[in-house]
């Protein structure tokens, strides 16, 4: 109940009741009250909350991205409502009954599945981060983005349902001599990635299932491909269709986009995993911190697997202290970090570093450019630093 | 010993039998209708074939107003220029400095072009706006008429600047397998 609402309350009643909030004392919750709103059938979040996916200023609306608001995020699990975007042809209006899947090629039994036959399937599901292989793609450059929003966002983490495609590939009976398969979406363009079969048979969902519901229609729905760990576009939306075959099918999203460019002038073709990177959620750019006690913490997540440690600087990176871990630690899939701290309200740098469970250690940015330069747009999993002002301002460094 | 090997060839058909059987067995027509996939050998072409000639006109009207008059590009990215630039500080990637192979440009434009009406065009359209495409990036002369065998025999500039994938690259700690 807010004050608005207790505005009938006499004048004296209300200045009593002020007086006592500027005490500090509990608040009496007494004289009659107003009803809240009814029940309802789907539920919203609160009016006072306002966190919301960016928006870019492209040519294309269907052709774009949305970037989850990383600085406001709680836990681990992102909102479906949340959940990052990127399209290649917009999001398409699919008919659950009338969806089909296909899988044909190298199998003895090329087969069509509906979505009531995948939903008999022995199904499981998963937490999983999903992160476009273009996030913080920005940070290659000068310039790095001012929030944790417009860094990192292009990443999110979700519960994913549905049936391991190593089980629809046994069904169809796999062929000798094959050693890919190529995953095709149901959107006006649709969307073309080719991926080993070994990682089918490892870890690789059909899924139809997020956070507890139906997949969101710019999620993919009614069905996508889920890839544990792996840049975000092979795990192709709305999928239609199963090609298994002895090589890659060599699709425009995987020569002419996606590909990493060397300074040399080679490029890296079928650059999969999403390596180890962390991020300082709180305080991070935009933000405003006080003086005093002020718990940091951010996000860590590696497509190797778990994260072991993260460890957090507040000077620039001359000296490194380890968070904790928010328990359980799952892999592939976003890891709170906390460390306490006090701020003595002087100017200086926050950074945070992870290490996964293969021994990987996040790089430095200058490590990065060393090896790849500055133009191979993808896979940047540099250090982030957060610049605190002595006005307590947060801003990129 | 007999009964032994019976026991290992059932126990091998029932391998490769499905366990669940849900599902059911498409149709040709029904596999006709899903793969539209085109592959580098040019399995999955087409019949048919387009010129440049044929193409340009096309792309006039179809593809210029954000590809550009000559590739260029517009309000989307460039198809032509850009060969050798890929090396250097200002790398152009297009069709022509960049793409590997000839057969995903057939591919992807009968996939998802034009942008706004992605499915319109038939495959003599593709095979004549691929031409010109190609054309355009001085990969193809004026007079070619392109149909599949002649389009998967097609080398491209860059065939040979893609690498496997060597990471973890940078940022090995300690005990770290490649």
């Amino acid at each position: 109940m807010t004050f608005a609402r207790r505005r009938w309350l006499g004048a004296t009643a209300l200045g009593s009741l002020l007086a006592a909030c500027k005490r500090g004392a509990p608040v009496a919750d007494e004289g009659p009250r107003l009803l809240g709103a009814t029940v309802r059938a789907y539920g919203e979040r609160s009016t006072f909350e306002t966190a919301k996916r960016s928006l870019d200023e492209d040519r294309f609306l269907e052709a774009s991205q949305t970037r989850t608001p990383l600085g406001e995020s709680v836990g681990v699990l992102t909102p479906s409502s949340l959940h990052y975007e990127r399209h290649h042809s917009g999001v398409p209006q699919i008919d659950p009954a009338q969806h089909r899947l296909l899988i044909h090629g190298m199998v003895d039994r090329p087969t069509i599945f509906t979505l009531e036959d995948l939903r008999r399937l022995p199904s499981l599901s998963r937490i999983h981060f999903l992160e476009c292989s273009g996030n913080s793609g920005v940070e290659w450059g000068a310039k790095p983005a001012p929030t944790a929003q417009m860094s990192h966002g292009l990443a999110s983490c979700s519960e994913w349902t549905g049936v391991p495609l190593a089980l629809l590939l046994a069904e169809a009976g796999v062929q000798q001599g094959a050693k890919w398969l190529m995953a095709e979406g149901a959107d006006a363009c649709k969307m073309a990635r080719s991926l080993p079969i070994a990682k089918a048979m490892d870890d690789i969902l059909v899924a139809w299932g997020q956070n507890g519901e139906a997949l969101r229609p710019e999620q993919g729905y009614p069905l996508r491909l889920f890839v544990p760990g792996w840049e975000g576009n092979v795990s192709v939306k709305w999928l239609r269709r199963i090609l298994v075959a002895e090589e890659p099918v060599m699709a425009r999203d995987e020569t002419a986009k996606y590909t990493d460019l060397m300074a040399d002038g080679t490029a890296r073709m079928f650059t999969f995993a999403m390596e180890a990177k962390s991020l300082i959620t709180y305080p991070s750019g935009g933000q405003q911190v006080k003086p005093g006690f002020c718990e940091i913490t951010g996000l860590a997540w590696s497509g190797a697997g778990t994260i072991r440690r993260v460890e957090v600087s507040t000077d620039g990176g001359k000296s490194w202290m380890d968070a904790a871990l928010q328990q359980p630690v799952l892999s592939k899939a976003f890891t709170r970090f906390r460390a306490p701290w006090k701020w003595d309200g002087a100017a200086c740098e926050l950074q945070s570093r992870c290490t996964d469970e293969s021994g990987y250690v996040q790089p430095a940015k200058e490590s990065l450019v060393a090896v790849r330069g500055e133009r191979s747009v993808y896979h940047y999993n540099g250090i982030k630093a957060w610049k605190i002002g002595a006005d307590g301002s947060v801003s990129h460094v | 010993m007999c009964r032994l090997a019976v026991l290992l060839w059932a126990g091998a058909l029932l391998a490769q039998s499905p366990k669940y059987g849900v599902g059911r067995a498409p149709t040709e027509d029904d596999i006709r209708q899903f793969d539209i996939t085109v592959r580098p050998d040019g399995k999955g072409l087409p019949g048919g074939s387009g010129s440049v000639a044929e193409g340009k006109e096309i792309y006039t009207n179809r593809c210029l107003k954000c590809h550009g008059s000559v590739g260029q590009g517009r309000d989307s990215v460039p198809l032509a220029g850009g060969r050798g630039s890929i090396s250097s500080d200002k790398p152009l990637k297009t069709v022509e400095s960049y793409w590997p192979y000839a057969t995903t440009v057939f591919d992807f434009v009968r996939r998802a072009m034009p942008f706004d009406r992605p499915g319109t065009l038939t495959a003599n359209q593709v095979y004549a706006v691929t031409a010109y495409v190609l054309y355009l990036g001085k990969i193809v002369p004026e007079n070619t008429v392109l149909d599949g065998p002649s389009l998967a025999k097609i080398r491209m500039p860059n065939r040979d600047g893609f690498v496997p994938d060597p990471r973890p690259d940078v940022g090995r700690g300690p005990g770290v397998k490649k």
